[in-house]
């Protein structure tokens, strides 16, 4: 243990991919939560496509990938959380945003000839998080978890019942966009580390293996957060025992392993 | 002056006229029933009172000191709650959002508010139990506390009883009656006529060829047997 410590501390760009990791895990399971009651547990996935996307474009473009890829998911966050259902059924707009982005990275990426970004992009790497993504990663995910516990209450309502929220006055369109904006952070942040593919695993992963044993909406909030940073902490040690593997497929499994056994632990009761 | 009043309403449902210049009032203490066939448009007719849905014409003004957000809603329930982790209290005291103004927290008061509507319903042993554990009658009366919790004034109850078999959709009834009898103004909508025409209130009916009752239950009987309602048991 004392060892993967000090290789931790001693390679810096280690330390800052645990830190980046720990803050987007926490924003992911406290937003999963909601995200999985809505039955929205493929938007996660949906934007990390789009991300794909708008990163592909920034690097061909020569842009700041940040700056390009946060406003253009959080738009198409805000579009799906708040227009979904309407004229299509959430999941095929999801399908439909989501195919067409991820089309769109990989003709202009393979158009560009830099194949190596576009595996950064789609499986993670320890290696892709910069001085920078570490700085955004901290200062927007203390934001997100501040704006959270702050609006926890208007979270609870909104999630549980809309009608009602909206009929008592409570501005559900505003906070379904907060929560738009939070989860675009995330998923653009995150996919440096867990890759596009399964960033989505971050967000459904931690909330749906605490709603199998815990019953109350502060219990499973509480609870799926650290699911998922002690996922984390074993995923990213996993990945330097097993030399090769991208930590986002590491993650994901000890989280698949969690869920097993949270609900082997249900059906036992 | 009435707490609700409705001037010439009309509205549609999917682009369907299913209200034409409807014009009543509510005064405090009133319980008004509202009932009609599928598709006549009791929901979209409530969701107007409730601002969710805009009118296509007339007005419905509030009086009486009744501010917009101080209804107690009953909804529908949806798909999405029945697998929803919340217990009891957490359900019962969101109700008292719309108070909260920009304080993000509950205080004490709320949690006592919240724990009288629990005793008053009867649900206060339930408090800590899990929502989707508990018996349809046992939902319902949680939703009804939280919507006690927005509102001491007016109730708004869309179809409080369905899904409830027999007992426990009597139980529902005697419920809603005696917060009634406490003075709360109740709104329902209700399939159930037989049962509606014995309250002490109101009734309105909405039908398919745009022909409306309004008037006391106790006149409502004489109108659905000529109606031939009363034998369709709609």
């Amino acid at each position: 243990m004392s060892n993967i410590i000090q290789t931790i501390l001693s390679y810096g760009f280690l330390s800052r991919a645990l830190i980046a990791g720990l803050l987007i895990s926490v924003c992911a399971s406290l937003l999963g939560v909601t995200l999985v009651l809505k039955r929205y547990s493929m938007i996660g996935d949906g934007l990390s496509h789009i991300s794909f996307g708008a990163l592909a474009f920034a690097s061909v473009m020569g842009m700041a990938p940040l700056k390009l890829a946060i406003p253009v998911v959080a738009i198409a966050a805000i579009a799906l959380l708040r227009l979904g259902g309407k004229k299509i059924k959430g999941d095929s707009l999801i399908a439909i945003i989501s195919s067409s982005a991820l089309a769109l990275g990989i003709m202009l990426i393979s158009y560009s000839g830099t194949s190596a970004d576009m595996n950064s992009y789609l499986i993670g790497s320890l290696y892709a998080v910069s001085k920078s993504d570490m700085m955004a990663a901290v200062v927007l995910c203390v934001i997100a978890i501040g704006v959270f516990t702050f609006l926890y209450n208007r979270i609870f309502t909104v999630t549980f019942d809309e009608d009602f929220s909206k009929a008592t006055g409570v501005r559900v369109g505003f906070y379904n966009t907060i929560i738009a904006v939070l989860i675009s952070i995330t998923v653009v942040i995150g996919m440096r580390l867990m890759g596009s593919l399964l960033i989505s695993a971050l967000i459904v992963f931690p909330a749906l293996s605490s709603m199998r044993v815990f019953k109350s909406f502060k219990a499973v909030t509480i609870s799926s957060a650290i699911i998922s940073i002690v996922s984390f902490l074993a995923g990213f040690c996993l990945t330097l025992f097993l030399d090769g593997i991208p930590t986002g497929a590491c993650i994901t499994i000890v989280n698949l392993i969690i869920f097993v056994v949270l609900s082997a632990i249900k059906m036992i009761r | 002056m009435a707490l609700i009043e409705l001037k010439n309403v009309t509205m549609s449902y999917e682009g369907m006229r299913v209200i034409t210049n409807l014009s009543l009032s509510v005064n405090k203490g009133d319980y008004l029933c509202i009932v009609g066939e599928n598709g006549t448009g009791k929901t979209t007719l409530i969701k107007g009172l409730l601002g969710l849905k805009k009118l296509d014409s007339g007005e419905i003004v509030f009086g009486d000191g009744l501010k917009k957000n101080e209804i107690g809603y009953l909804p529908q329930q949806s798909d999405l709650q029945r697998d929803f982790p919340a217990s009891v209290r957490e359900v019962v005291l969101s109700g008292r959002i719309n108070k909260k103004g920009f304080c993000p927290f509950f205080t004490s008061k709320d949690r006592k508010i919240c724990t009288d509507a629990m005793k008053r319903l009867e649900i206060d042993t339930l408090a800590s139990k899990c929502y989707h554990d508990l018996s349809g009658g046992q939902q319902q009366r949680v939703l009804l506390a939280r919507a006690i919790c927005a509102s001491e004034n007016l109730l708004i109850l869309d179809e409080p009883v369905s899904g409830l078999d027999l007992v426990a959709a009597e139980e529902m009834y005697a419920v809603i009656d005696r917060l009634n009898s406490e003075g709360m103004t109740v709104i329902m909508i209700s399939h159930d006529i037989k049962r509606v025409q014995k309250l002490n209130g109101f009734i309105l009916h909405l039908g398919h060829k745009k022909e409306i009752f309004y008037g006391k239950s106790s006149e409502y009987k004489k109108y659905a047997i000529e109606s031939g309602l009363w034998e369709k048991d709609i």
